[in-house]
């Protein structure tokens, strides 16, 4: 049997899209993008080996548009599908599809999709496997009385989630039943429109937090395997910008506790390929609790590539296909510190969007500099799709190396045309908080406490 | 007389205020929607909606009128 399939369409666009392409052209594979009308000149459809026009702009009528997907799988003779993140990426129906198109899924089975991607099933199940959990509603909540007398139980503050959601879309806090009912209405909305489904689960909310994921890797034998850690805590609106491994905060014990429990949760749904165990961590305290998990390749895995040289795209193709991973699973070592900032088309200050076209695109590189990008100098960013432009990447082999590597390295990118949030990042690093490794989710919040609606 | 206008390309995703109706500071006008984020469109004084320029659905431009207040 080969180790990897001969081709592989991906699924998706941008820097991911791209990034796939790289590793796949590595190893051999032939690579078919899939792309709107709007994203024809990106770097990703020019660099691919084929690339077919799936609709126009919206991603409902091109990248979530399975069909066209499908038909271009079977026009350039794919063998594999790769969805990327976001779109496609944890839809069993379209795992499913796929998998009865005759075509190798480049993701965990349907099953293990359908498991995880309602957060109240998802909650537990984890629960039964062993994993800590923050208290919360054990059913879908569908009214706002309901949401009341579990907050009730709870205890105030709780936090308000779609149960189907992603990327922090309806999400908020509530302090108080009068602030509950109206986050209740406006997180059932948004999970009508964005979701398809009203479900909403009502969660303890865990005011000094760090957010820290853990990197799983389910292999072709039926192990699971942890690959350390990532830090996730500098978020706005709940939307990560800054990733790290290894967390500043989180001890020896913990670290080995985490690891743990995310093993047994990826094994608790037979899970292969790579997948990502996302918690909280106390900060007072050191405990943890499971928040969900992501069953597909994370915006942020390029950290953990970093500290362990391990290609996580490589091993989702191997694993695929039925192979071993490339490296032995006894022998992983994690080196030094690795760093990753989100570079977003949109005002540093405020974080408004801020689509538009690229004139200049100048790249920083160097020891331990790498750049995942989805756009160059020309391209257009459209209003369309979210506002990652590039992922900087760096690594040393202490913190505080990488931090003044990541110092330089936003110093050196030139991005001219849309406004983006690189001077957030170069405050962000300078900033007590963040420099001295003792910060929570709030820390943004802290550098930025207008930053909310957009005033005429 | 205040005029609100556009800081992005974005689609008007909801009209929450009507035309004639007297807003406070502060109260939400319109949600744009823009690379998947929702943004809100505040009333910056407090006044009578004179004119609602978009509607649900429009593409508006960096700088477009959204509505006037006096």
């Amino acid at each position: 049997m080969p180790a990897v399939p001969e081709s592989v369409l991906v699924a998706n666009r941008g820097e991911i899209a791209r990034r796939i392409g790289r590793t796949a052209r590595r190893l051999g594979i032939r690579v078919i993008a899939v792309h709107s009308d709007a994203d024809a000149g990106l770097p990703f459809v020019t660099e691919a080996d084929e690339a077919i026009e799936i609709g126009p702009a919206s991603p409902a009528l091109s990248y979530l548009n399975g069909d066209a997907i499908l038909a271009a799988a079977a026009t350039t003779g794919a063998q594999a599908i790769h969805p990327g993140y976001g779109f496609l990426a944890e839809n069993p129906a379209f795992a499913r599809q796929v998998l009865d198109a005759g075509l190798t899924w480049i993701g965990p089975s349907p099953e293990a999709i359908e498991a995880m991607g309602d957060k109240i099933s998802a909650r537990n199940l984890m629960r039964e496997a062993g994993l800590p959990v923050a208290e919360g509603s054990e059913q879908a909540v569908l009214d706002a009385d309901t949401a009341v007398r579990h907050a009730e139980r709870i205890g105030y503050p709780v936090m308000i989630k779609a149960a189907a959601g992603g990327g922090g879309i309806g999400m908020s806090i509530a302090g108080d039943e009068a602030a509950l009912r109206a986050g209740f209405e406006t997180a059932r909305s948004r999970a009508e429109r964005f979701f398809g489904s009203h479900a909403i689960l009502i969660e303890r909310f865990i005011a000094r937090a760090r957010h820290v994921e853990v990197q799983i890797v389910g292999l072709a034998d039926g192990r699971v395997i942890a690959l350390g850690e990532r830090d996730c805590s500098v978020q706005r609106r709940h939307q990560k910008l800054a990733e790290e491994t290894p967390s500043p905060g989180v001890s020896a014990p913990l670290r080995e506790r985490m690891l743990g429990a995310a093993v047994r949760a990826g094994e608790a749904v037979g899970y292969r390929g790579a997948g990502t165990v996302e918690c909280l961590v106390d900060a007072e305290t050191e405990d943890f609790v499971f928040l969900e998990m992501n069953t597909r390749l994370q915006v942020e895995h390029p950290v953990t590539e970093m500290v362990t040289g391990i290609d996580l795209v490589e091993q989702q193709l191997r694993i695929a296909d039925g192979a071993d991973a490339s490296f032995d699973p006894d022998r992983v070592r994690s080196v030094g510190h690795a760093l990753e900032l989100r570079v977003y088309a949109e005002d540093p200050v405020r974080f408004l969007p801020s689509p538009g076209v690229i004139g200049q695109w100048h790249e920083p590189a160097g020891t331990g500099v790498r750049v995942d990008a989805g756009y160059t100098a020309g391209n257009t960013v459209s209003p369309h799709y979210d506002p990652l432009l590039a992922k900087l990447v760096v690594h040393g082999m202490t913190r505080q190396e990488a931090l003044e590597r990541a110092s330089k390295a936003i110093a050196d990118f030139v991005i001219s045309g849309p406004k983006t949030n690189l001077p957030f990042h170069a405050e962000l690093l300078a900033s007590h908080a963040f420099a001295s490794g003792i910060y929570d989710t709030a820390v943004v919040g802290g550098m930025r406490p207008a930053a909310g609606g957009h005033r005429g | 007389m205040a005029e609100i206008r556009a800081e992005m390309v974005a689609n008007v995703w909801k009209v929450v205020a009507a035309e004639g109706t007297a807003v406070q500071d502060g109260d939400t006008l319109v949600i744009l929607e823009s690379m998947k984020m929702e943004i809100p469109v505040l009333a910056e004084s407090a006044g009578t909606i004179t004119k609602l320029a978009v509607g649900e659905g429009d593409v508006i431009q960096e700088g477009d009128l959204i509505a006037v207040i006096e």
